[in-house]
């Protein structure tokens, strides 16, 4: 029997599915926190989630018929839930509603790892050329340079900026090597977004979010959100580019041991490139997550 | 370059010098197969993308007109259309291979080469399986596609041992590898994507490194290249 999440993870905001993927009057099934619970969408396309009883997936559903509900948002094109007692808001991407952005989900890809394993991997540079090889780094240039962290009182979230690093393909638009600069937040314990100097227009960014569904302590679900200045390629270009991406650290995620993230600093040793990682798991333990992780011992 | 759709005496006409063109997705081991012959052949061919994930797009009416069965990879050469990454691996090889080696004519080895390429669609429909249902929300039978593939690896990793003992390095016996090890080597090395460990087919595992060392050799997101061979 798996332990009863915390009380702060009970009450976030969770992602389970990208909106328009989820099938008109049919049920889709999966796992939030350990608990299965069932999702789909109305005629009006507007998205039901309920703890699931006897619902397979693929069975043909009313949703009018569904009265004992979940709480429901949806974002960034992601229809998100709470299993507890959800605060009022979701964290901001205002980039997101900018008209010229290409917007889209880039899939839902389950994944053997604690979410909080996940994150972290999303915030890490040094892995670019040795895992992204000729893409997100290329060695020589395998330095991870000096950037800083802050954690936002104001916003309640972890802020990495000034990272650089060389990209020989930074993006589908990019038409050479060139240095990136990255500004990474952790905005909610299992939510990432990036942004980074977007190769079409200098003066704006790219903006990439992982949202982590929590399945299990050590399984969880990626779901993708590109919002690119491309006018060029098409959505299953820009999609393409990133599954690429996220396919070469899947095998890499996969293995790592444990699957919960450590939170005490002595378990893993850090290097000044994980600066951001170290912020991560201390903003962790001081909200009191022990979900997906191995909590410090006090 | 010959170009048999050359129309007349129109000097103007450019013969296009890519002739090939694969309709992809960038995680399927079956593509995969044949970028990887490509490669090694060093085949020029042009990619174009199929967004089988979220997407669906191989149920769409316009690949469906391509492929009733909506499977990736279609490949298109000139004007022939052709799936089944099997069948397509020894098109290729037996069109543009001309050391003969990848789909070699001796009829023997002909039916080995097609035995395993039979071997590696039941690799698909068992490592490939379980890799779709953990990864991608697929609802097939995870413990049953696992239970598949272990019987299979089982199998191939006698199959192999023995073979480095009688000095055979691949499936076949050729001393040279051939199409049905690049059919069976994608979904191979993807099956802990699926959970299933290789850690008990030492013999299967020497082999991936074997293909991860033929020349022309390519990788796909989740596979990686092999570490420097043991002086």
């Amino acid at each position: 029997m798996p332990k009863a999440p915390d009380q702060t993870t009970n009450d976030l905001w969770h992602v389970v599915a990208a909106t328009e993927e989820l099938a008109i009057g049919l049920v889709e099934t999966t796992l939030l926190l350990d608990r299965r619970i069932a999702l789909t969408r109305g005629l009006d396309g507007e998205p039901v989630v309920w703890l699931a009883s006897d619902e397979e997936n693929g069975d043909e559903i009313d949703a009018e018929t569904v009265l004992d509900r979940l709480p429901v948002r949806t974002a960034y094109g992601y229809t998100w839930t709470c299993l507890g007692t959800p605060s009022a808001e979701l964290f901001p991407i205002p980039e997101y509603a900018e008209a010229d952005r290409t917007n889209m989900s880039c899939g839902s890809i389950g994944i053997h790892v604690s979410a909080p394993r996940a994150v972290e991997n999303f915030l890490d540079m040094g892995h670019f050329p040795y895992v992204h090889t000729d893409i997100l780094g290329s060695e020589p240039h395998t330095e991870v340079k000096e950037y800083d962290v802050e954690v936002s009182e104001e916003r309640d979230e972890v802020l990495a900026t000034k990272c650089k690093f060389i990209q020989p393909m930074a993006a589908k638009s990019a038409t050479g090597a060139m240095e990136v600069e990255y500004v990474y937040r952790v905005p909610h314990p299992f939510c990432s977004v990036l942004y980074k100097s977007c190769p079409e227009d200098e003066s704006r960014r790219d903006v990439i979010g992982i949202f982590l569904q929590p399945m299990t302590e050590e399984t969880c679900r990626a779901h993708l959100l590109q919002s690119m200045i491309d006018s060029y390629s098409t959505v299953t270009d820009l999609r393409r580019f990133q599954q690429t991406i996220f396919g070469q650290d899947k095998p890499i995620l996969e293995n790592q041991y444990p699957k919960k993230l450590p939170l005490d600093p002595r378990s893993e040793t850090p290097i000044r490139a994980d600066k951001s990682a170290i912020a991560y798991r201390r903003w962790l333990s001081q909200k009191g997550i022990t979900y997906g992780v191995i909590p410090q011992a006090s | 370059m010959d170009c048999p759709d050359k129309p007349g005496n129109d000097d103007r006409y450019e013969c296009p010098l890519m002739t090939i063109t694969l309709y992809d997705f960038e995680l399927s081991g079956n593509c995969y197969k044949l970028r990887l012959l490509m490669n090694i052949l060093n085949l020029p061919y042009e990619i174009v993308p199929v967004d089988f994930f979220p997407g669906r797009q191989h149920k769409a009416d316009w690949f469906l007109r391509m492929n009733p069965f909506g499977q990736l990879p279609v490949l298109k050469d000139d004007d022939l259309t052709l799936s089944d990454s099997g069948a397509i691996l020894a098109y290729l090889a037996k069109k543009y291979d001309t050391s003969g080696k990848w789909f070699p004519d001796d009829p023997a080895v002909t039916a080995e080469v097609l035995r395993w390429h039979s071997v590696a669609d039941d690799i698909t429909s068992t490592s490939s399986a379980a890799r779709l249902a953990l990864g991608y929300g697929y609802a097939f039978d995870i413990e049953k596609s696992q239970k598949g593939a272990h019987r299979i690896f089982r199998l191939m990793d006698e199959h192999l041992w023995f073979g480095e003992k009688s000095g055979r390095d691949w499936l076949c016996s050729p001393a040279h590898p051939t199409t049905a090890d690049i059919a069976c080597f994608p979904y191979v090395m993807l099956s802990e994507e699926g959970g299933i460990s290789r850690q008990d087919y030492p013999a299967l595992r020497r082999w991936t490194d074997r293909v991860r060392r033929v020349p022309g050799f390519t990788v796909m997101s989740g596979i990686f290249p092999a570490g420097r061979a043991k002086e």
